[in-house]
């Protein structure tokens, strides 16, 4: 283990635990007297029409696998990024054909429309 | 020692979430739990001194891939999957596949280390840079074309999707 | 540091078939949209345009071949000699997709994009020397394959196909990619090269993990060359994607697989020989077994192609059984003439098929010798190189597979071989007595004289399925040499 984490590590463990024993405080401390009003939704809410897991449109898909392919995209240039200083011209030459094959895949979706909502 | 506590958290972590990805009846939850199983994995890389993979692990499977499975399940009707049988009649050959697995483990954990010789890694120089800076060397000098090559199977799966998926091309 | 990976000139040249096929590709892309619906067969002439130069540009690379990009690409005579014939299916398979497109009034130039970047992924599988090479350029070349077997998108047997392609074909990715893994493990390099080396050197090879790659990757590859008992797949799906897609599945991306099967057992895992032996034997025996006997029931003209083509991997998987340079030239010469044929074949299937592809049982070619005798003499050709008949590339093919199972003395293996292909002549005489001997079906009697696109997918296999039976040494002794410099 890189000594280095060890703060990362203790801060997760203090963000993980602290929801955690708020919650069970507040459950033992907390006045208890359920009453039919409270349940309700929030009193400037409207009641729940249906199951809140509807199924949704395929649009949803095609933006998600979009968003896929350009997050790896971008995993590809962090190291770029790091080392830019070394690699030079040859470095963004590279990066640069890497992108324009890409930005071929963004054009031919945004002319046909695969970005648009409607 | 420190070490050995973090390798075995993740391992708990990466089994477990396994194990409830499979076993919750909920598609959602069990989505949620490989979410925890890829943490752990994670977690696990950064044991390994990958920080590079760590990042990829985040970025793109816990925050990308895990996004479009949710999506994913949003758009299959999920009520008729979950009054189907939870667990499928062919869990016998399932079991006999993981006793074999088992079986073939402990064969090899008792021959120790002689039945898996390993490689030596080769020589690391002390390190001067950081795993994300030796990652960019190679990747960006040896691996010039596969890297280059990596953006046309982007493309293809660009491609691939919409005309899969669009309602009008 | 830097300076040494600029890549030269001559680099470049080794690797421009890919460039240049990439670039058509992206273009095709781009003016995809702004082509009218008119002239979408335009683009399928500049695919074929970028075919026809990259087939150019091989040659020229050949001319000057060596390694390339740190070792990750090799240029030699076994690589030119795939990357010909994955060419050459892109342009038969663009040639007979016209008017089957048309008709299903998907003509669009996604297709023809998508045909060059499979083709792009089959030729970087061939040249690749370095298995993260292999494994991208399989990767590029079944997505693109996955989605052209479900291009027909409202057609439900288009989806069932392209559904268990990708399903099956990618969990199949993942064992060839534990098997990348462990010879990485084993070795410490993805070097085809120093895999290599690093094996020959070690006073103690790391035999066990070696011989448990090799089984995966068997896995992976038996998948991708339709070789039993990993053939479930191929009915379903080679009758499912559209004819000319099937064509196209059944020549390139296998002739792709078995070339990187062959680069990397007679390489890599020549050590371990004789562990995986046995597994690529029965596998060959399983292979040629159940494609022959399923096909003999099979009505669906598509589906009798697809069970014939688990047989074709059962007898180049013989050849591999063989593990000697022969074995490996017999294979190489044995895929081109079977990836001519095939294509024929499925040319003349795309013909009659119809829209929707209602007529593609054997009892609609019914009738095909009196009224398209031209289209029949064809197909006959076509039907007789896959039984093997004198004079056709499918004779000379198994006359050398047998022959190099016999020099390696798998007696068995030949005589059951034998026996298995005189079962297949049945079932391909059948479709010729149908086609010439009954009264013409519905469909043939109303069949549409043939574009001249569709002529060509037909014309080009023929030839060169009759040169290959007629003038076989050429290519053969083409064939060993580079299977000589493979094993080297």
């Amino acid at each position: 283990m890189p000594e280095g984490y060890v703060p990362l590590f203790i801060f997760l463990a203090v963000a993980i635990l602290f929801p955690v024993v708020a919650l069970i405080l507040a459950k033992y401390i907390r006045p208890d007297v359920p009453s039919r009003v409270k349940l309700e939704a929030y009193e400037c809410g409207i009641q729940t029409a249906s199951d809140s897991r509807a199924r949704y449109t395929v649009r949803f898909y095609i933006i998600a696998i979009l968003f896929v392919i350009f997050d790896v995209e971008a995993i590809f240039l962090l190291p770029w990024a790091v080392r830019y200083q070394v690699l030079g011209w040859f470095g963004v030459a590279e990066v640069a054909v890497f992108l324009v094959v890409l930005a071929v895949g963004y054009v031919w979706a945004y002319k046909k429309g695969a970005l648009e909502w409607i | 020692m420190l070490d050995t506590v973090f390798f075995y958290l993740f391992t708990l972590l990466t089994l477990g979430g396994a194990i409830l990805t499979v076993a919750t009846r909920n598609a959602v939850h069990s989505a949620l739990f490989l979410i925890t199983s890829l943490l752990g994995v994670a977690g696990l890389y950064l044991l390994l001194h990958a920080e590079f993979l760590f990042a990829v692990q985040i970025i793109v499977y816990v925050g990308g891939i895990m996004v479009l499975f949710l999506f994913v399940i949003m758009l299959v009707n999920l009520d008729a999957a979950a009054a189907q049988r939870q667990f499928s009649r062919m869990w016998p050959v399932a079991l006999g596949c993981v006793a074999l697995v088992g079986l073939e483990l402990f064969y090899f954990l008792g021959k120790g280390e002689p039945a898996f010789r390993i490689a030596a890694p080769p020589p690391v120089p002390e390190p001067t840079a950081g795993n994300t800076e030796r990652i960019a060397d190679v990747l960006f000098s040896q691996y010039l074309l596969p890297f280059e090559i990596a953006s046309l199977l982007l493309l293809v799966a660009v491609i691939g999707s919409v005309v899969m998926a669009k309602k009008r091309i | 540091m830097l300076d040494s990976f600029i890549p030269s000139w001559a680099e470049l040249l080794r690797f421009m078939p890919e460039i240049i096929l990439s670039l058509v590709g992206s273009l095709l892309v781009m003016l995809e949209p702004v082509t009218g619906p008119k002239s979408k067969s335009m683009l399928g002439h500049v695919a074929i345009a970028g075919l026809i130069v990259a087939l150019g540009a091989t040659f020229v690379a050949h001319a000057n071949p060596g390694a390339a990009f740190s070792s990750m690409i090799v240029v030699d005579g076994f690589a030119t000699f795939f990357r010909v014939i994955v060419f050459t299916v892109g342009i038969l398979t663009i040639f007979s997709s016209y008017q089957y497109l048309d008709r299903e009034g998907s003509n669009r130039g996604e297709y023809y994009a998508l045909i060059l970047f499979s083709v792009v992924g089959q030729s970087v599988m061939v040249v690749a020397n370095e298995l993260i090479m292999i494994f991208i350029g399989l990767e590029i070349s079944s997505i693109a394959t996955y989605v052209l077997a479900g291009f027909l998108r409202d057609d439900k047997r288009n989806n069932e196909s392209a559904i268990k392609y990708f399903l099956l074909g990618s969990f199949a990715t993942g064992f060839l990619l534990y098997g990348i893994a462990l010879i990485y493990g084993a070795t410490g390099t993805t070097d085809l090269g120093e895999v290599r080396q690093a094996v020959l050197q070690s006073a103690e090879p790391p035999v066990l993990l070696l011989s448990v790659a090799a089984g995966l990757m068997f896995i992976g590859l038996g998948f991708k060359v339709s070789g039993a008992p990993f053939q479930m797949w191929t009915p379903d799906v080679y009758q499912g994607a559209p004819t000319p897609v099937t064509a196209f599945m059944s020549a390139g991306p296998k002739a792709a697989a078995f070339a990187i099967f062959l680069r990397i057992f007679v390489t890599v895992f020549e050590s371990v020989g004789d562990r995986w032996e046995p597994l690529i034997w029965a596998s060959a025996l399983a292979s040629m077994t159940i494609g022959n006997f399923a096909a003999l029931q099979q009505k669906n003209f598509k589906r009798l192609l697809a069970y014939s083509s688990i047989a074709h991997a059962g007898y180049v998987l013989v050849a591999l059984t063989a593990r000697s340079e022969i074995g490996t030239a017999s294979a190489m010469f044995y895929l081109a003439a079977y990836a001519l044929m095939n294509m024929g074949a499925f040319a003349v299937i795309a013909h009659v098929a119809g829209k929707g592809e209602t007529t593609v049982d054997v009892s609609d070619f019914a009738g095909l010798g009196a009224k398209q005798p031209v289209t029949a003499a064809l197909l006959t050709i076509f039907m007789l190189s896959l039984i093997g008949v004198p004079l056709t590339g499918g004779f000379f093919g198994k006359f050398y597979i047998f022959k190099a199972a016999l020099e390696s003395k798998l007696l068995w293996l030949a005589i059951l071989g034998l026996l298995n292909s005189a079962v297949a002549a049945y079932y391909y005489l059948r479709v010729l007595v149908v086609m010439y001997m009954e009264e013409p079906s519905a469909r043939t009697e109303n069949l549409e004289p043939m574009p001249m696109s569709l002529q060509a997918a037909l014309w080009l296999p023929a030839a060169g399925v009759l040169f290959l039976g007629i003038f076989p040494s050429a290519v053969l002794e083409f064939a060993s040499a580079s299977a000589r410099l493979l094993g080297q």
